[in-house]
């Protein structure tokens, strides 16, 4: 069974059909592209998928639960998390505790415990640390721990949001536009990167992406988006060969 | 590891200003330093520091502008007031009472929070300043009409006038509407606002550092991110409001039970009150809480200190709060900053060379 199910997937705002019968099916460790022109709907059907809109038809079903019209948190609970197409981080807090917000709902202690510092307060928070520098170690960010995360580089802020996404524990990471406003030699390094999160975590990955070689490069499989609705899906190759993707792309 | 230490030791600076603060007041006490007008204002400086604490969980950690700071203190004060009026003679000894009264206040503030809050924090920045300024006069003016007595037959309420209570002969009126709660027992002392100031600072910086902390400012910074990695943002948003409103029903306490006569009046419970305590938060530096407290007690202390100048006070007062701004936000200012700062540090170094 596929790890993630989704079909007759739809929604409206008022007149305009932004997303239409749409329908996708991830097997677990997938690397998954979802790629189309500008405007085809791709972060509208990430917001579907993680509970930002609410659907007007179809379901989605991930790992055998349907998780359709569900809130943005219970999906997270549920096991997908995401990364934002402009970097969403908590940009006045240190590196180290955006990812141990990410942590939240693993490692709990109530808040009474917190203001009373009662033992099992140093023994999560000690906990948390650890998980959390493991995780900005896989990401090479172990040095910066402590800066402020708007004070990092572009492309060390993208992989803080990858990683805090991580620390959610999801069964699906969905990554939209990582490689945006990257150089070559960034986009090579978040390529190794992405590849690397899904066999040392066992990841399953759906990523939107502009970037055509990164598209080539990683993606197993595509599925193309053009006005809303799915034009063509298959492996890569042979997605990116069909000529019905090359005239969405650059017209007749 | 480092940076916990360095957590540590600006917190135990904020702990050691207050106390220090105290024992040169009480030094300066047994001097015979302090003037009758300055002993007068120590309670009250007790008061405006809790609140300004208070308040910066709200507007710097939570990142919501809340006008009605003084609506929570107010009913943190009445409720304490009457509490304590009418066991004035049957609990004792007062230091339990007052207790009892601190405790009384401070969860009729949190409910008031709470509920406030529910419906209050869906909305956002300049509606949730005005929705809060309409519930803190809509206190002030609430407990400005309401006749509460008691008699044998048990309690009455009206919001006409005290005979319209109907009370037998030998029944007592206890909040007089506009003429407020008479009578209340004075048992807020200096020591005990630094103890209140002190256990206020322990639960807000402890909150602000651990888990729930860190949701509620990961709330602030960036509430769609914050939703997509699992923070219930409705549950934080009001856990932290609820636990600034329950602090500013501290300070209502402490400030009910240093005056024999409380009255709502827009100066101490009204508008007024909640753009002050703004000031000090604002001035202090938003989420910076040992900057609050330095800033209500500086700018407590002022305008007394000028009452020798008369009518130029509240002038000096403005020019002094316009500087601070510039000092702190203008460019100018922080280049400033960063050369005093490098000039200490040059010298620390130039001393441990020695």
């Amino acid at each position: 069974m596929a790890l993630l199910e989704v079909k007759n997937l739809g929604i409206s705002f008022g007149g305009l059909r932004a997303v239409d019968d749409f329908h996708m099916e991830i097997e677990q460790g997938q690397l998954y592209g979802l790629i189309g022109p500008n405007g085809a709907g791709k972060t509208t059907v990430f917001n579907l998928l993680t509970g930002v809109y609410e659907p007007t038809d179809g379901y989605i079903m991930l790992d055998g639960e349907n998780i359709t019209g569900k809130k943005t948190i219970e999906i997270n609970k549920h096991g997908i998390a995401r990364t934002f197409q402009n970097i969403r981080l908590f940009s006045e807090l240190t590196v180290l505790d955006n990812v141990k917000v990410g942590l939240h709902n693993h490692y709990k202690y109530s808040t009474l415990t917190g203001i009373l510092r009662l033992p099992r307060y140093y023994k999560v928070e000690k906990e948390m640390n650890e998980r959390a520098m493991e995780l900005l170690k896989v990401f090479d960010l172990d040095k910066e721990a402590d800066y402020k995360a708007s004070n990092l580089p572009y492309g060390k802020q993208r992989k803080l949001e990858i990683a805090r996404a991580l620390a959610t524990d999801p069964k699906l990471l969905l990554l939209d536009e990582p490689a945006a406003g990257m150089n070559p030699n960034e986009t090579l390094e978040l390529m190794k990167t992405i590849r690397f999160v899904r066999d040392k975590f066992h990841m399953t990955i759906l990523l939107i992406e502009h970037d055509m070689k990164l598209v080539s490069g990683i993606c197993e499989k595509l599925t193309v988006l053009n006005f809303g609705q799915v034009l063509t899906e298959g492996p890569t190759a042979e997605v990116l060969k069909d000529p019905k993707v090359i005239t969405a792309y650059l017209g007749e | 590891m480092k940076k916990m230490s360095k957590q540590l030791r600006s917190n135990l600076i904020t702990y050691g200003i207050v106390v220090a603060a105290y024992i040169i007041v009480t030094f300066c006490m047994q001097a015979g330093m302090v003037s009758s007008l300055l002993k007068g204002l120590l309670v009250p400086l007790c008061v405006y520091v809790i609140l300004a604490i208070s308040l910066n969980l709200t507007v710097g950690i939570l990142g919501e502008l809340s006008l009605g700071h003084a609506g929570f203190m107010c009913a943190g004060a009445f409720s304490s007031a009457l509490f304590s009026k009418i066991t004035a003679d049957v609990i004792q000894p007062a230091g339990l009472r007052f207790f009892l009264a601190l405790l009384i206040g401070t969860v009729v503030a949190a409910i008031f929070g709470l509920l406030i809050g529910i419906p209050v924090l869906r909305l956002k920045g300049d509606y949730l300043a005005i929705v809060t300024l309409a519930f803190g006069e809509i206190i002030k003016n609430v407990v400005n009409v309401v006749f509460l007595g008691r008699d044998s037959a048990g309690f009455h309420m009206s919001t006409k006038d005290s005979i319209s209570l109907g009370l037998e002969p030998g029944g007592q009126v206890l909040i007089k509407g506009p003429q407020g709660i008479t009578g209340t027992p004075n048992d807020s002392t200096f020591l005990i606002g630094i103890i209140l100031i002190l256990v206020t600072l322990f639960i807000v910086i402890n909150l602000i550092n651990s888990r729930t902390g860190r949701a509620i400012m990961a709330i602030r910074d960036n509430r769609i991110a914050a939703e997509s990695v699992g923070i219930d943002i409705t549950k934080y948003k009001l856990l932290a409001f609820s636990v600034s409103a329950a602090l500013a029903g501290t300070a209502g306490v402490l400030y009910a039970h240093n005056l024999s006569t409380l009255i709502a009046l827009p100066k101490n419970f009204g508008y007024n009150m909640s753009i002050m305590i703004l000031v000090f938060v604002v001035l202090g530096g938003i989420g910076n809480i040992r900057g609050s407290i330095i800033a209500a007690v500086v700018l407590t202390l002022l305008p007394e200190m000028l009452r020798a100048l008369n009518d130029y006070r509240m002038l000096i007062y403005a020019v002094v709060l316009i500087a601070t701004m510039i000092f702190t936000s203008s460019q100018g200012g922080q280049e400033i900053q960063e050369r005093m700062k490098a000039f200490f540090k040059r010298r620390s170094k130039a001393e441990e060379g020695k």
